[in-house]
């Protein structure tokens, strides 16, 4: 196993049941390769050695056994610092919730491990999920792998360098205006945001509820497929979880994408793109073409306001999610003679900027007399950015759009300017707001060197689609056009 | 409120009251997780991530509370919304663990529905505007701990305890009328099962909002809302004095500020919670984190299928089928358990109005007296059937049944058993008692000559004497006729 060894999913179930490598290998591996590269990328907030180790010890004996290996066997497996992981700090990158372990675990998490992965640590995110840049992590910001002056994207940057950097085999990101998708190709891995309601949301410290999905990042399509196999379905713990059948990805990316009508909307190509970027994403698609897809154009009439509406409604379910830090149960409290103090203190000081910002949005968006100018007309908005997808598929099977409007951007470049790194979402927060499953993808490098990511939208609960349409693109070369 | 305001100054204003009623729902668990929702349980033992309100943790209906807040509905009504939706609530509090409270708001269960009460002989209907459920929150514990002086501790048994609130139109115009609202609403709601409603443990819970306006205004005045009435007398009490409170303050050319009072049971008043400028605004929105609630007609028909007979109708057929007075049926028809017993015992063969007698008698004034709740448990329906039969019968007298009744109370035996065993049977032996009457007509020479000269009045004195000696066990009328023709000579 050599440093820069991109190891998979399938590859390491195979290695294990023919024992060229162990589990306990594998971590102890990946354990030094953190120990020497995370004091430099600030990927890691906390490891979990000893559950990783009680893991891959019973992968091991399951070996000895001659067992049937269960699908993720010997996974090193990393988890965005946003879901809760039984014993193990949890902190959502911020101060307020400093010690903070929970005496559960995320179903995700849960179901990851049932299926053989091997939890190493959890990873840096921007706090509470509010960024674009991972700049706005308590505990630092992170560095981009492939260009280390740059941001890796947010707000699963952490998950997204640990994977590009080969200090996990996988990640859980979350995603909710494009917290997966962008750092995946800022990054440029894989990096997959379930449709709204396929993976259960418990244990997902929310954000905005109505928009936070977990998802994939890996260094493969097809890890990617696997793992959202194991996390899909129904929870009864998560009300929102939808009781649709999971399809087997694993199998379903293997099938042809030739015939398939692929939509590009328009709207998706217009001023503040980065020129490089459309030239690698107008190259992509042609790649696409050439495997036979058939593009049509598509219009997305609503796409302009989707910014505006995902501010809107992100941060108003926002400053409702984070009311419960307050000092009064768990995480950091900040000494005070009196209750009313006691929250402004421990609040004041335990918040970010952003946060701080974000929450007084969304409470002035919810206050009465402005709810109805503000969450009212957001929501009625959604539902016509919603139909915006709707209409699209009745024309194409799937969309095309760039992920990111620019590559990775320098560290500290718009950290004073919070619009500027809102616009970053352009192209993502219209999918999270329609709820539809999307992935972004390598998509060739600048002159630069710095990963490209092409995004695909498909229709509600058709991963299948886009996992296949990404898994043949990459396979076809997508990460070098 | 010593006022000191006149009667005939308060005869000038009417009083518009609504009530807003909280009923704990009668569920094994919790609202949104599993966890039991026992009253008295040590501090703290009934909790789970869920409704501590651990980062990432989501809410889950618990489709037994959906069903009967669905029940309290339509016993009220109401019209059960197809769609209804909970909503976030928003306010910082210690007892609040997420920060906010899961309630529901623009679209709540039910709308538009009515209690009918009877008062000074009069049928009202007291409009519902709506019923909604919402979560409980936890106790905070100001008293009682060491360093309360400097601490609050908070129990979170209670977070989470299903709740329906109810509130009314304001139809209500006096105290007595709220007081008579207020006991048919917790009469119906224990006798659907909906709610314990049990104010001491906090399962029922009631605040009001007052205004007064001078009589024949059309218009209301401006409102009050008054807090913490948890009991019958707190809220007439509580009432009362905010009534006059108003009132004066209108007398002396004051504005009523558009606030919430405290009502503060030890000084017996109301006082400023916080005024109108200092009202939260509690940025209600929908809980994304739940799908809306919905009840389709087969659901609702299922529901409504499995109500039992709610209190006014018990009342009509007990008047209907058994000939009771209105006050009877509404005596017997206090609660569901209380009604049940009586239909047993008229089932077990008891004149329904014997019945009644000795229920509303005997039975009740003896549970009041050993504190205890459950009649069936003391006497089976069929026993206290049996010893309406003896008496009815003129096996034994009314005295004895009364003292049969008491050692039956006691010990729980059947009737026959006593009777036999501690001599209540009724003396017909006719042998026996003119052996009696002849030895008290030989101890009493003088009376019998008296009786023989015509004075007939000492008729009862003999009787009295032959009771006495038998300890009142003799037939009555054998003992007269005996007394009579023994007399008689």
């Amino acid at each position: 196993m050599t440093n820069d060894a991109r190891l998979t999913v399938a590859g390491i179930r195979a290695d294990l049941a023919a024992k060229k490598i162990s589990a306990r290998e594998l971590v102890t591996e990946y354990r030094s390769r953190i120990d020497r590269e995370n004091p430099g990328l600030n990927a890691y907030l906390a490891l979990s050695p000893e559950r990783a180790f009680a893991q891959a010890d019973r992968i091991d004996r399951m070996v000895e056994r001659g067992a049937e290996l269960p699908p993720l066997a010997g996974l090193p497996l990393a988890v965005k610092d946003v879901i809760a992981t039984r014993g193990i700090p949890t902190t959502c990158g911020s101060r307020i919730l400093e010690g903070y372990r929970p005496p559960y675990d995320a179903t995700a998490v849960e179901r990851l491990e049932q299926a053989g992965a091997m939890v190493l640590g959890k990873t840096n995110c921007d706090e509470f999920a509010m960024g674009s840049s991972n700049e706005n992590s308590a505990y630092g910001p992170v560095r981009n792998p492939v260009a280390p002056d740059r941001v890796p994207g947010g707000s699963s940057g952490g998950s997204a360098a640990a994977v590009a950097a080969g200090l996990a085999v996988a990640a859980l990101g979350t995603d909710t205006g494009g917290s997966v998708r962008q750092p995946g190709a800022f990054c440029g891995i894989p990096a997959l945001m379930p449709t709204y309601g396929r993976v259960s949301r418990y244990g997902l410290v929310a954000f905005a509820s109505s928009l936070d999905r977990i998802g994939p990042m890996t260094n493969t399509v097809a890890d990617a497929a696997a793992l959202l196999g194991v996390i899909a379905g129904h929870d009864p713990h998560d009300a929102t979880s939808a009781a649709v059948p999971v399809h087997d990805y694993t199998a379903e990316i293997e099938k042809r994408v030739a015939g398939l009508r692929i939509g590009v909307p328009r709207e998706y190509f217009g001023e503040g793109m980065d020129a490089e970027v459309r030239a690698k994403v107008e190259a992509g698609i042609a790649l696409l073409e050439r495997l036979g897809c058939r593009r049509v154009e598509v219009e997305m009439p609503h796409t302009d306001y989707a910014i505006a509406t995902y501010y809107v409604i992100a941060t108003a379910e926002a400053s409702s999610n984070l009311a419960r830090y307050d000092g009064v149960r768990y995480g950091v409290r900040a000494p005070a003679d009196s209750l009313a103090a006691m929250y402004r203190k421990t609040r004041g000081t335990g918040f970010g900027a952003e946060v701080k910002r974000r929450i007084m949005l969304g409470t002035y968006a919810l206050s009465t007399g402005y709810y109805e100018a503000y969450y009212l007309k957001a929501q009625k908005v959604r539902t016509l950015i919603a139909r915006d997808f709707q209409q699209a598929f009745e024309k194409a099977d799937l969309l095309v759009t760039p992920t990111s409007p620019t590559p990775a951007f320098r560290l500290g470049e718009r950290t004073t300017d919070p619009l500027a790194m809102y616009l970053a979402d352009i192209y993502t927060v219209t999918g999270s707001l329609a709820g539809v499953p999307g992935i972004s993808v390598p998509c060739g490098r600048t002159a630069e060197g710095l990963p490209v990511g092409l995004q695909i939208f498909g229709p509600h609960f058709r991963e299948d689609l886009v996992l296949r349409l990404a898994h043949a693109f990459e396979r076809a070369g997508g990460s070098q056009v | 409120m010593e006022s000191g305001i006149s009667p005939d100054v308060l005869a000038r204003y009417e009083a518009i009251i609504g009530l807003e009623v909280h009923a704990q729902l009668k569920t094994a668990s919790k609202i949104f997780c599993a966890c039991s929702t026992r009253f008295g349980d040590p501090p703290n033992s009934n909790v789970c991530p869920v409704c501590l309100g651990l980062p990432g943790t989501l809410p889950v209906i618990n489709r037994r509370a959906v069903e009967l807040a669905v029940r309290a509905s339509l016993a009220l009504n109401a019209q059960v919304q197809e769609r209804s939706r909970f909503a976030r609530k928003n306010y910082f509090y210690p007892d609040l663990p997420k920060g906010y409270q899961i309630s529901m708001y623009e679209l709540p269960l039910a709308t538009a529905g009515w209690l009918e009460i009877e008062f000074d002989g009069q049928v009202k209907r007291i409009g519902i505007t709506r019923l909604h459920m919402e979560e409980d929150a936890a106790k905070a514990l100001h008293e009682g701990f060491p360093d309360s002086d400097r601490a609050t501790y908070i129990d979170y048994n209670r977070c989470g305890t299903p709740l329906v609130e109810i509130v009314s139109e304001p139809d209500l115009r006096t105290p007595a009328e709220a007081q008579a609202y207020l006991e048919e609403l917790k009469q119906t709601l224990e006798y659907i099962e909906v709610s314990d409603c049990n104010m001491e443990e906090g399962s029922l819970r009631c605040d009001a909002n007052v205004s007064v306006r001078p009589r024949g205004d059309g218009k209301f005045g401006t409102k009050t809302e008054v807090k913490n009435l948890n009991s019958f007398r707190y809220l007439a009490r509580a009432l009362e004095y905010e009534i006059e409170r108003q009132i004066a303050a209108l007398e002396q050319g004051e504005r009523i500020l558009q606030e919430t009072r405290l009502w503060n049971v030890a000084a017996g008043r109301t006082e400023t919670m916080r005024s109108k400028e200092h009202a939260h605004d509690y940025r209600y929105f929908p809980e994304p984190d739940l799908l809306p609630v919905m009840i389709d007609a087969v659901w609702k028909q299922e529901i409504l299928e499995a109500m039992p007979e709610l209190p006014a109708a018990k009342r009509k057929r007990f008047v209907a089928e058994y000939g009771l007075t209105g006050y009877d049926a509404r005596v017997l028809s206090a609660t569901r358990e209380l009604a049940d017993y009586f239909e047993a015992v008229a089932g077990a063969g008891a004149a329904a109005k014997s019945a009644a007698n000795w229920i509303e008698g005997e039975l009740l004034r003896r549970l009041k007296e050993s504190g205890s709740a459950t009649p069936a448990e003391r006497i089976a329906p069929a026993e206290l059937a049996a010893l309406i039969g003896r008496v009815e019968s003129g096996e034994i007298t009314a005295a004895s049944g009364k003292r049969v009744f008491a050692r039956m109370f006691e010990t729980g035996e059947p009737a026959a058993k006593i009777i036999e065993a501690e001599g209540f049977g009724q003396i017909s032996d006719s042998g026996e008692i003119e052996r009696v009457v002849r030895e008290i007509m030989e101890r009493e020479p003088g009376n019998v000559a008296k009786y023989r000269a015509g004075n007939e009045g000492v008729l009862k004195f003999f009787v009295g004497q032959v009771m006495r000696a038998t300890r009142g066990q003799a037939n009555p009328q054998l003992v007269n006729e005996t007394v009579k023709r023994l007399l008689a000579g």
